[in-house]
């Protein structure tokens, strides 16, 4: 039995190597300042997909939503063995808060459809929410596990599944197609193969070339673009996407520093550590 | 995301300096590809490739390989009751990881999945694996051995071996030690016989095998049990089965994650490669001059590890109120360190460039000879010759001038971090352990100097410091550099007239310091030749000259003075 699998990835920026000039002064991210990379937890989504493909066959599909750009990842995904790669590219989908985001990801997935998983990072690292995997999932009326640390078995329309749950672990029996969003302990995402490199280093998306420019037709002609679909290529409801369908909006921005210098010693009593809870929860760090 | 092709400025200068797309041609030129699907597009392409494969060794090197190092270091591999060996999970894990990579087949055409890149290409990524882990280099740098099964063996035994070792399913062995013949490989004794169906078996003992405990073993046996020199020998390919034992795991110095073994052979079936008799002196030979440049690069990684580390301690360790490289004496260690890496790249990495061009221009002529118009083959077979002549004093030298500068930089590391580089805390006590075996396996320091001495005397060394004699300088600073680098020349022509006419055994007491005063005066011109390119490399030229021209003065000083007595009054220093 072989198994169809879709992987939803991101290109974020690499807020874990930030810069002086990485925030503007309004406190957003200055992409433009920091490297463009491979969300980290999708890898992980991407080799779980790649595992299951080794261990039982079938294909691993990769989607990504964002600018030609993202296009990267896309490539990077077929260096370390996917099959397919679309991305899902329209300027009217910009500005998309997840809600916007997972329905434009669940109906392109729709649109590749024949799938028996859908895995996700758990989240991505310049938003921090979680919500896209499980939002697509409930937008696909799919079943989701979330976290996932382990697949244990995957046979007779189901999956028994281990997900961490912060201070244990939880195993689960799932009924096929699913959703599943996993974290970075689950595997150790393979590397980029050479071979695949060389093969498909080539392909780009056609946005990257001007319209109807001979580089554009010598693209396509040698079979080097990346399948690109528009909004209207899943067939969205324009409603729903980009900032017409993006309910969050962003008040404020604030810039937090912590500025509090110096230390406070507190007596090795029991007394000196009620006192310092006291302290602790009037000011709201606890409680 | 840490990279050891990325972060080495002087691998990313050199990249640019060489002449690759001359080299790529060659490369490309005929290659059986087979039904390869990873084709490159043009020259500019295939240099791309090697960019990417660099890269993506350099990655694999950082995030696996190095932090993987200490642990494999302190625990190693294990001998099993049955006598076969289990590899250390994380040397598995390194070995799995570059397979996934496609890295494990870097030089094979690509008919047989390789990535069929260049000798030099494979130098760079064989350094920066050393770097990560020393001992990790003597899995990844039996490469070698697919190429002399490529280089010599039948269609049927290549189309049944070399695909699994681009694919990472068998690693190799190179079988060719045994008790009583180490440098001495005339008087290997382990036998191969043939049975009347015309198949052969071997029975006897090896030793010092590293990775012996490989799936596919290169062995040197004796076919021919009248003749007991070299000639008496041939090379055969055996697949490891229950007939091969593993009896002992060596206990090592350093390089822990590699398995030396000793290992008895029963009745074991192999398969000739090539012809009979030409073992040694043909095949061996070849695997050997393409192992004796791993080591060099090995050499330079582990070098590379152990400076890296020493500047950092340096850098960051206060003593008198600053760091401690604001010391004028810290810092001359350190600064000739990364100077004598540099040296040693120049060298090793222009002898992969002279042996590229030297296998592929005979792959031509052994294997494409109907694309050649004669005027060309004739030019090509004379270009061979010479270079053939030409690698035959570069390997060793690479080889001689690598280890022995890698051993004194690990020294070096280990005396700039004082006490705190004399304890385990830190990797400099192990990069000097690992260090120490690359002057002697592969061809000791004394049997390179054996080999090179004779490029000196025979003329061949003159001639190709004449090519770089008679290059000229724009920047007159250069020019300067180039008289002294003559001058000193001169001098060693001095003395290598005058040590030819002082009989054998003087010659070869002192063909070290000849060969090892060739071997700077060499560097010298390869560094203006950089510094052509490039302003820092002019500093690097102007420091090497300034310090080691010295040297050659003193070792033709002492060529030329005569003495004898280590060898005459033997016996009375070493005692009776």
């Amino acid at each position: 039995m072989s198994y169809h699998s879709i992987v939803l990835v991101k290109q974020v920026p690499d807020t874990a190597n930030v810069t002086g000039d990485a925030m503007k002064e309004d406190g957003t991210v200055n992409r433009a300042a920091l490297p463009a990379i491979f969300n980290p937890e999708d890898l992980h989504a991407l080799e779980a997909a790649l595992e299951i493909k080794d261990r039982f066959g079938g294909t691993v599909t990769v989607i990504s939503m964002g600018p030609p750009k993202a296009g990267d990842v896309l490539r990077d995904c077929l260096y370390r063995g996917a099959d397919r790669a679309i991305l899902v590219s329209d300027r009217r989908a910009a500005g998309s808060d997840t809600l916007a985001t997972s329905y434009i990801l669940a109906q392109a997935v729709k649109t590749v459809g024949g799938y028996d998983f859908v895995f996700c990072g758990r989240q991505a690292i310049d938003g921090d929410t979680a919500q896209v995997g499980p939002q697509c999932a409930e937008k696909l009326g799919l079943p989701q596990v979330t976290y996932l640390e382990e697949i244990l078995e995957v046979k007779d329309g189901t999956a028994v599944l281990k997900r961490n749950v912060g201070n244990g672990w939880e195993v689960v029996r799932v009924r096929l197609p699913a959703l599943v969003t996993v974290i970075d302990t689950a595997n150790n995402p393979r590397p980029r193969r050479a071979k695949r490199m060389m093969r498909y280093k080539f392909k780009r998306t056609a946005l990257e070339f001007p319209a109807d420019s001979p580089q554009l037709a010598e693209a396509k002609e040698k079979g080097d673009l990346l399948e690109t679909w528009s909004l209207d290529d899943i067939g969205a409801d324009l409603q729903r996407c980009g900032f017409a369908g993006s309910p969050t909006k962003v008040h404020k921005i604030q810039s937090i520093i912590l500025t509090k210098e110096g230390s406070v010693s507190i007596e090795p009593t029991a007394e000196g550590i009620r006192a310092m809870v006291r302290e602790l929860i009037d000011d709201r760090t606890l409680g | 995301m840490n990279n050891f092709f990325q972060d080495n400025r002087d691998i990313q200068f050199l990249f640019e300096y060489f002449d690759l797309k001359e080299l790529a041609a060659l490369q490309e030129r005929q290659t059986p590809n087979g039904e390869a699907d990873y084709l490159p597009r043009g020259l500019d392409d295939v240099i791309d490739n090697y960019r990417r494969v660099l890269e993506l060794t350099g990655e694999i090197a950082a995030e696996t390989l190095f932090p993987n190092a200490e642990t494999v270091d302190a625990e190693g591999n294990t001998l099993n009751e049955n006598q076969t060996v289990t590899y250390h999970p994380l040397v598995q894990m390194n070995l799995d990881r570059l397979a996934q990579a496609d890295l494990m087949g870097f030089t094979l055409p690509r008919k047989y999945g390789g990535l069929n890149c260049p000798v030099l290409i494979y130098t760079m990524a064989t350094e920066i694996v050393s770097r990560a882990d020393c001992s990790f280099m003597n899995m990844f740098g039996l490469q070698g051995i697919a190429d002399t099964i490529y280089a010599f063996a039948s269609d049927e035994i290549k189309d049944a071996t070399l695909p699994r070792f681009a694919t990472g399913e068998v690693t190799g062995a190179m079988v060719l030690t045994e008790p009583e013949a180490g440098s001495d490989l005339q008087s290997v004794r382990l036998r191969a016989d043939q049975k009347e169906d015309g198949s052969w078996v071997l029975n006897g003992v090896k030793r010092f095998i590293t990775n012996g405990c490989g799936e596919i073993l290169l062995v040197l046996a004796r076919s021919e049990h009248e003749i007991a020199d070299g000639r008496g020998l041939s090379l055969f390919i055996a697949e490891r089965d229950d007939t091969v034992k593993i009896r002992h795991l060596e206990s090592k110095l350093g390089i822990h994650g590699s398995p030396t073994c000793e290992m008895t052979f029963t009745n074991t079936p192999c398969k000739l490669i090539g012809e009979r008799q030409r073992g040694l002196i043909t095949y061996v030979m070849a695997l050997m001059n393409g192992a004796r440049l791993g080591i060099a690069a090995q050499s330079l990684g582990v070098a590379e590890a152990a400076s890296r580390l020493a500047r950092e301690y340096a850098a960051s360790r206060e003593q008198f109120g600053a760091p401690i490289e604001k010391l004028a004496p810290v810092a001359e260690m350190i600064s000739d360190m990364r100077i004598q890496i540099e040296a040693g790249r120049a060298l090793a990495y222009e002898t992969a460039r002279v042996c590229d061009i030297e296998n592929n221009t005979n792959r031509l002529l052994e294997r494409a000879a109907d694309t050649l118009d004669p005027a060309e083959a004739k030019e090509m077979k004379k270009t061979s010759r010479q270079l053939k002549k030409l690698n035959s004093m570069l390997t060793p030298m690479s080889k001689f001038y690598c280890s022995e500068m890698s051993i004194r930089v690990a020294n070096d590391a280990i005396q700039v971090m004082g006490g705190s580089g004399y304890m385990k805390d830190y990797p400099a006590e192990r990069y000097a352990r690992d260090a120490r075996i690359t002057t002697i396996y592969e061809g000791t320091s004394q049997l390179q100097v054996v080999a090179a001495i004779r490029g000196l005397t025979s003329g061949a060394f003159g001639s190709y410091l004449d090519g770089f004699e008679t290059t000229v300088y724009e920047a007159a600073e250069l020019e300067e550099l180039k008289a002294k680098l003559i001058a000193a020349r001169a001098l060693l022509d001095e003395a290598i007239a005058q040590v030819k006419g002082m009989g054998s055994d003087y010659l070869d007491l002192s063909a070290r310091k000849l060969v090892e005063s060739g071997v700077v005066i060499l560097i010298g011109h390869y560094f203006l030749g950089q510094a052509a390119k490039n302003d820092y490399k002019k500093k690097v030229a102007s420091y090497w000259i300034a310090t080691r021209m010295p040297l050659v003065r003193m070792n033709c000083e002492k060529a030329m003075s005569g003495n004898s007595q280590a060898i005459d009054d033997y016996l009375d220093f070493a005692g009776c």
